[in-house]
């Protein structure tokens, strides 16, 4: 890979359920494109999505940032929206605040943020109750690990 | 088992033409619940399924399953059939219920990711 940055930003709009995903399906499509190992594909798709969902049923707006870095692959998704509380209690299997809409859909079983920690190397949340919140995910690929043993 | 096999035991219609019916499937899973497809913790490349939203079509792209098939009847509507034709996501609606499409899939042959359908 080069020795540069590449870089994607997207908008993400809240509770427009009809386009939620398109940001993760490029995603996937970029890397995909790439080379990039399947299963870890999949991971980072995952991950997206899982993200991308939250802002949709959760927040007003918000970008999802998309970095291909030389040792690994960061999304940076912040939001304006009510913002979480308890990130202890939030990450807890099981713990969701969804509301009966988005559980029809078959979402907001509160696996959300667990998912996400299962498929990032490294899951930083950072968020401000009224303001908004910024997940942060790190994910090195199988191939950028190969070099550094 | 390719996804003719698939259609046939399930007595099945396809919602968008042509898709591949030799499609090789290996394993299945059964799910409303699209958190736990996401969590690939039943992964499977079929998903037998009673919701028609587009976020299983989404849900589905993102774990890469290869085919849904919609239980009871039920079919999604068109902007959900374009957006799975457009990713070239087979879709089958069958008239059986979940454990009734699930038991014939198992009984001919097909398993789940776990290994424990024998």
């Amino acid at each position: 890979m080069k020795e540069r940055a590449l870089e994607w930003n997207y908008e993400i709009e809240g509770r427009d359920f009809r386009n939620a995903g398109t940001v993760s399906s490029k995603i996937k499509e970029i890397l995909k494109e790439l080379g990039f190992d399947p299963d870890f594909v999949r991971g980072v798709a995952v991950a997206s999505y899982e993200a991308e969902m939250n802002v949709v049923c959760h927040a007003d707006k918000g970008t999802l940032h998309f970095t291909i870095l030389p040792e690994a692959l960061r999304i940076v998704v912040e939001d304006t929206g009510p913002g979480i509380p308890d990130i202890d209690l939030a990450m807890q299997e099981g713990y969701s605040t969804a509301p009966l809409e988005i559980r029809e859909m078959g979402f907001g079983a509160g696996m959300g943020l667990p998912n996400m920690k299962k498929n990032t190397d490294e899951l930083n949340i950072y968020s401000t109750v009224g303001k908004g919140t910024v997940v942060e995910m790190v994910m090195r690929s199988p191939l950028a690990g190969e070099g550094s043993g | 088992m390719q996804l003719w096999e698939i259609k046939g035991i399930l007595e099945a219609e396809l919602l968008w033409e042509p898709a591949d019916l030799q499609l090789e499937i290996a394993t299945a899973e059964a799910a409303d619940l699209m958190s736990d497809v996401l969590t690939q913790s039943i992964g499977g490349e079929l998903l037998l399924t009673g919701l028609t939203n587009s976020h299983v079509i989404r849900t589905a792209e993102m774990v890469d399953i290869k085919a849904i098939a919609f239980i009871n009847s039920k079919r999604p509507d068109e902007a959900t059939i374009a957006l799975a034709k457009e990713q070239g996501l087979p879709l089958l609606t069958t008239r059986l219920f979940l454990f009734e499409a699930s038991a014939r899939l198992a009984m001919r042959g097909l398993t789940g990711s776990s290994g424990t359908i024998w």
